[in-house]
């Protein structure tokens, strides 16, 4: 057998948890070598971060426990290693960075001050370490990376941060990093430029990358191989191209189906008089313009997406137009009267018709409440909708039509799945039987094979009761087998508005199709023809 | 693409009242201290009518008599003050008092505290800072000083003396109570109400004190232990309780002067306190992490352990 | 960050105008205040003169004024137990509470602080249950109790060191280490939790896959992060002591300014106590300047 960087053998981690003892992964095993890139996917509660926490020894004990394996780094095992020589590893021969760049760095040091620790812990002297921190930072493509030393992590964007991660985490030339949904909180186009920057960095340095993702396309991107997890248990492993033409175990070939992006496109229909129309909204916060000016109306029925990255201001819109927040300027007509002019008797009337599923639904339901309290609260404060005797039944009704049962009434939501959830909170906007429903990143902290459920269910309702939507997202494939119209915003404005096949097929505007050239696709082949363009077009 | 969901986890969990009480048996110290309270609390209900006469009867040939004195009667066992009273039947009997001030000021100023904190935390900006600066300026209040001095003008009574102490322990609850209302009201499930048409009542009755709540007791039953020791404190420096009414306080105080020959006459009813202040210490520290979802794995792993 | 210590002094200036007037009206309509300023014995002639002296039979807003001007210019009256100027005596007396607090809040702070980082970072061993018991009963017991305790043990039993009043060193002894008990205790509980929380959060994780040490991860990483929650706690504790320590100061015979407050209550000299009073709430108002600073100094996210 060859003599690999990095060998995990059957390894086996458990926490003890309220419901007893979990066990996270079972008698897992992979192996990486020096310059190759290998991918863990899974969903969550797969455990695909158990494995490398182990590598760091990250895992906190009790209430974890490495019940057995061994993790061999060139052949030595580091679970049986004493805990000082494991601290010298880490940071040295092997690195880490995080999802969320902003929580992992410490937010009371300057950057500077942090990338320098990462040598000096080391060894390195002091006045050697300033200098690389400079030059580290300048490799990773921070702007004007001398000031930047001295300041503090908030003040640095998103992909920024990330940068500055991969600096301090590459300071050491270590032979292994490991990367843990590196891009997942970033925009699509930041997440294109931070991956480049990690496989440019593997070129110079021949490091071995591990990357943990949920995300197929990121597995396209980057990887050299996968690993595929479910439930603690390693389902599939191969090559990328091997396993997302061929894969073998069921679970991956239903991850794989339900990668959104591949079904037909709607065709809209002939537009009517609209049952919303929106004129030069404005909004701005302090010196910040959110909103510059938005136009577009939307028939009864119809699926609008907004589609934009951060900043855009389409999350600013969607609170706008539920009164949540107050516009400075601008008019919505919903059937003809203004919105943002009525009267709060008016509102609470209006209240029925428009209705929003937000993002988190962990953070949308109230934790205190049972299902059906979360239900019912629609008729408690709407009470000519419905008598009181009839709203068992009734709870009972919707959630049936969301795909849960009667049954999970007297339910909390902690209860249920981040998807169950989503769908609880799908039923306690049908409650008020709205004709308009925003939803603001609905599907976006869903597990894909999740999210195309709920997708999938939005447009039952569409079609079965004639609701219009207004979905917002940050991706667009997300949009693409589900939206009649597109809208996509940059910066507070619209850059686009069209039907969906119009903005997928013919782009007009230069930042769409930057949109769509960062998005990743899961086919590895087609991923690469993307690279390749990508490349044809930066030289 | 089936719409029924196939990803059913969904965890049986035991009723609220089951499971405070596995985690409970699950902390011996806070187990302990939940029994002391309540047979303190039941001392404090029975206690004026039961040894009431007891308590008050001089005995002059008794005066300072020692403790341990195991001939006698059981309440002559912490010994008996300078006229000669038996000092563990005024030791019960003085629970009362010192418990009834200590509830009293407890509730008056968390409710007061709370109420006024969601209001501040809920309604315009305005209204907020005027509610802010009058904590600053209770806050900034030498508030130990203010309560000996109002003591004094409106004379010592038990009503006066909860009330001083309601008012200066106000701003704990409405700092906190604030603080949680901003963080809470920017959830997502508060937007949700607001967009199904919520009222404001409702919102912040049905929606924000419930998530409020825990924090809240934990808090009160640590400062019910603040307040215990701060009314004993007034009591002591003679401007609380005044006789013929006991507390613990003032039974320290009274013993003050025969410190170097009968030490009995304050250590006791110092030790009630201490023994009282650390139970609702104890208590607190449990309640902190069995209400809070976050926490709570430790207390149920011990549980299981055990179990 | 000039800017937001301008506004946070604002704020606590308007407090302190509250105070003001607040103390006004707890002075004059609380009573008759030629009772509360006059001996007990007085007659009601002298009473009448003493309205008269001081204005007390003007308009109620003409004295508010005239009181706001004289407090203002430093003139609090004076004080009839010394026939010295109240704010003279008070600030006599403010000194010796200054040190004393100053004192044990250092030597708090510095105790607390390790043994709360410590315990947290083995949460659960044998160091942390002794220093959760330890502060415990620190947190728990009355001070009034421990110092008349401590005196029988160490002034009359050992006769190691002096009951009560000023003069030596060994005289600070017993009200320094009685006044330590009750902020250590809690402050180890503060410090430990909030140790708890920046120990187990993502930066140290970060610091962790570093390869940084232990020592440095506590008192460096995590520390600095926690100390935020533990500065407002060491405010609070800071402000009771300073008008807090009346029954220490009594119980020693500490000539600090608790000790003069009561002693001016009980003899009626009303106007010492309310210059003590104002003279506390500034202290305590420049000291929550002087926390708002640390805070700032502390998290670079405020200061922006």
């Amino acid at each position: 057998m060859a003599d690999h960087l990095l060998e995990v053998r059957n390894l086996s981690v458990e926490f003890h948890t309220a419901v007893g003892v979990v066990k996270a992964v079972r008698n897992i095993s992979y192996h990486l070598d020096r310059g190759e890139t290998l991918a863990i996917l899974g969903e969550s509660g797969s455990g695909k971060s158990v494995s490398s926490s182990a590598i760091m020894n990250l895992i906190d004990m009790p209430p974890g426990r490495i019940s057995s394996g061994e993790i061999l780094l060139d052949g030595v095992d580091l679970l049986t290693m004493p805990a000082h020589e494991r601290r010298r590893i880490n940071g040295r021969r092997v690195a880490m960075i995080f999802q969320d760049p902003l929580s992992h760095l410490n937010p009371v040091y300057t950057v500077g001050w942090q990338i320098r620790e990462a040598l000096t812990t080391h060894g390195t002297d002091a006045a050697k370490a300033a200098s690389e921190a400079l030059r580290l930072l300048t490799r990773v493509g921070i702007p004007d990376p001398e000031r930047s030393l001295s300041k503090y992590p908030h003040e640095f964007s998103g992909g920024q941060r990330q940068r500055v991660m991969i600096a301090m985490a590459l300071a050491l030339r270590p032979d292994l990093l490991i990367a843990d949904e590196p891009t997942t909180a970033l925009d699509v186009t930041v997440q294109a430029e931070v991956l480049a920057l990690l496989e440019e960095l593997q070129q110079e340095t021949g490091m071995a990358i591990l990357i943990i993702t949920h995300d197929l396309g990121v597995v396209a991107e980057v990887a050299d191989r996968v690993v595929v997890m479910e439930k603690g248990v390693l389902v599939e492993t191969g090559t990328v191209r091997e396993v997302y033409k061929n894969p073998q175990h069921p679970y991956t070939k239903k991850l794989i189906a339900a990668a959104p992006g591949k079904g037909d496109m709607h065709a809209p229909a002939a537009r009517v008089e609209p049952v919303l129309s929106v004129h030069d909204v404005r909004k701005r916060y302090g010196s910040f313009e959110a909103l510059k000016g938005i136009s577009f109306d939307l028939m009864p029925g119809e699926t609008m997406a907004v589609v934009g990255e951060s900043g855009s201001g389409k999350s600013t819109l969607a609170r706008i137009l539920l009164r949540l927040d107050e516009p400075d300027s601008g008019k919505a007509l919903w059937k003809g009267r203004d919105l943002f002019t009525m009267s709060p008797a008016e509102l609470y009337k209006l209240r029925r018709d428009l209705q929003m599923v937000f993002q988190d639904p962990t953070q949308s339901l109230n934790p205190r409440m049972t299902v059906y309290q979360l239900i019912s609260e629609a008729w408690v404060i709407h009470p000519d909708i419905l008598p009181k005797a009839r709203w068992r039944e009734r709870v009972a009704e919707l959630l049936v039509q969301v795909g849960l049962g009667p049954e999970h009434m007297g339910r909390y939501p902690h209860q249920f799945s981040g998807g169950q959830r989503q769908r609880i909170a799908i039923a306690r906007a049908l409650a008020l039987e709205p004709q308009l429903i925003i939803c603001d990143e609905a599907v976006s902290a869903l597990d894909v094979s999740v999210q195309a459920q709920v997708i999938a269910l939005l447009d039952k309702l569409r079609k079965e009761m004639g609701i219009a939507f207004i979905f917002i997202a940050h991706d667009l494939p997300v949009v693409r087998d589900f939206a009649d119209h597109v809208m996509v915003m940059q910066k507070g404005n619209v850059v686009e508005l069209g039907t969906v096949r119009d903005v997928f097929e013919t782009p007009r505007q230069d930042y769409t199709r930057a949109l769509l050239a960062a998005g990743l696709d899961p086919d590895p082949d087609v991923q690469a023809e993307h690279r390749a363009a990508r490349l044809r077009r930066a030289s | 693409m089936t719409l029924v969901t196939n990803d059913s986890v969904i965890l049986e969990e035991p009723s609220f009242a089951r499971r405070m009480w596995r985690m409970l048996l699950a902390d011996k110290f806070a187990l302990c201290a939940v029994i002391f309270l309540i047979f303190i609390l039941i001392l404090a209900i029975i206690g004026p009518s039961w040894l009431g006469d007891l308590a008050t009867k001089q005995n002059l040939r008794g005066r300072n008599a020692a403790p341990f004195d195991w001939e006698r009667g059981w309440v002559w066992w912490m010994g008996a003050d300078a006229l000669g009273r038996p000092l563990l039947a005024r030791i019960i009997v003085a629970t009362q008092n010192t418990l009834m001030v200590a509830a009293g000021a407890v509730a008056l100023s968390a409710v007061a505290g709370t109420f006024l904190g969601l209001i501040a935390g809920f309604s315009s900006p305005r209204v907020n800072q005027v509610i802010m600066r009058l904590a600053d300026v209770i806050m900034s209040f030498p508030s130990l000083l203010i309560a000996v001095i109002v003591l004094y003008i409106l004379g010592s009574s038990i009503l006066n003396l909860m009330l001083v102490l309601a008012i200066t322990r106000i701003p704990v609850y409405l700092r906190t109570t604030r603080a949680e209302v901003l963080e809470i009201r920017e959830r997502m499930f508060v937007q949700a109400a607001r967009v199904m048409g919520a009222s404001k009542n409702r919102i912040l009755f049905r929606h924000i004190l419930p998530v409020v709540l825990p924090t809240l007791t934990t808090l009160a039953t640590l400062d019910f232990a603040y307040v215990m020791l701060a009314e004993s404190a007034l009591s002591f420096l003679g401007i609380g309780i005044q006789p013929p009414e006991i507390t613990w306080g003032l039974m320290i105080s009274q013993g003050r002067q025969y410190l170097t020959n009968a030490w009995w006459l304050s250590f006791w009813p110092g030790l009630a306190i201490i023994l009282t202040t650390m139970s609702l210490n104890l208590l607190s520290n449990w309640l902190r992490i069995a209400l809070d979802p976050v926490q709570r794995w430790r207390l149920e792993m011990k549980g299981h352990k055990n179990g | 960050m000039l800017k937001f210590v301008r506004t946070r002094a604002v704020a606590s200036l308007i407090s302190l105008v509250g105070l003001l007037v607040m103390v006004f009206f707890l002075s004059r309509l609380t009573g008759d205040p030629a009772a509360l300023f006059l001996p007990v014995e007085a007659s009601a002639e002298m009473k009448e003169q003493f309205r008269e002296l001081h204005g007390l039979n003007d308009p109620l807003l003409v004295q508010f004024t005239r009181y706001v001007g004289d407090v203002v210019t430093g003139d609090f009256g004076e004080s009839l137990r010394k026939a010295r100027p109240a704010l003279d005596v008070v600030l006599e007396a403010f000194t010796w509470t200054l040190w004393l607090a100053v004192i044990t809040m250092t030597l708090v702070a510095g105790a607390a602080i390790v043994v709360g980082s410590l315990a947290a970072f083995r949460a659960g061993g044998f160091f942390d249950r002794l220093a959760s018991v330890i502060s415990l009963i620190g947190a728990s017991v009355p001070d009034f109790w421990i110092a008349i305790v401590a005196i029988v043990v160490f002034s009359v039993n050992l006769a190691w060191l002096p009951t009560s009043g000023t003069g030596s060193l060994l005289h600070w002894i017993l009200p320094i280490a009685v006044l330590f008990i009750r902020p250590f205790g809690i402050i180890v509980q503060v410090v430990r939790g909030s140790m708890i929380g920046a120990l187990s959060s993502a930066y140290v994780k970060t610091a962790r896959a570093k390869g940084v040490k232990s020592g440095p991860i506590i008192f460096v990483h995590a520390l600095r992060n926690a100390m935020l929650p533990v500065i407002t706690v060491l405010g609070d504790q800071a402000a009771s002591l300073l008008n807090g320590a009346v029954i220490v100061e009594t119980i020693f015979g500490f000539p600090g300014v608790g000790k003069l407050m009561i002693d001016s209550i009980l003899q009626r000299d009303f106007n010492v106590v309310l210059a003590a009073i104002l003279v506390t709430a500034l202290a305590i108002f420049v000291m929550n300047l002087l926390i708002d600073l640390a805070y700032a100094l502390l998290d670079p996210r405020i200061r922006h």
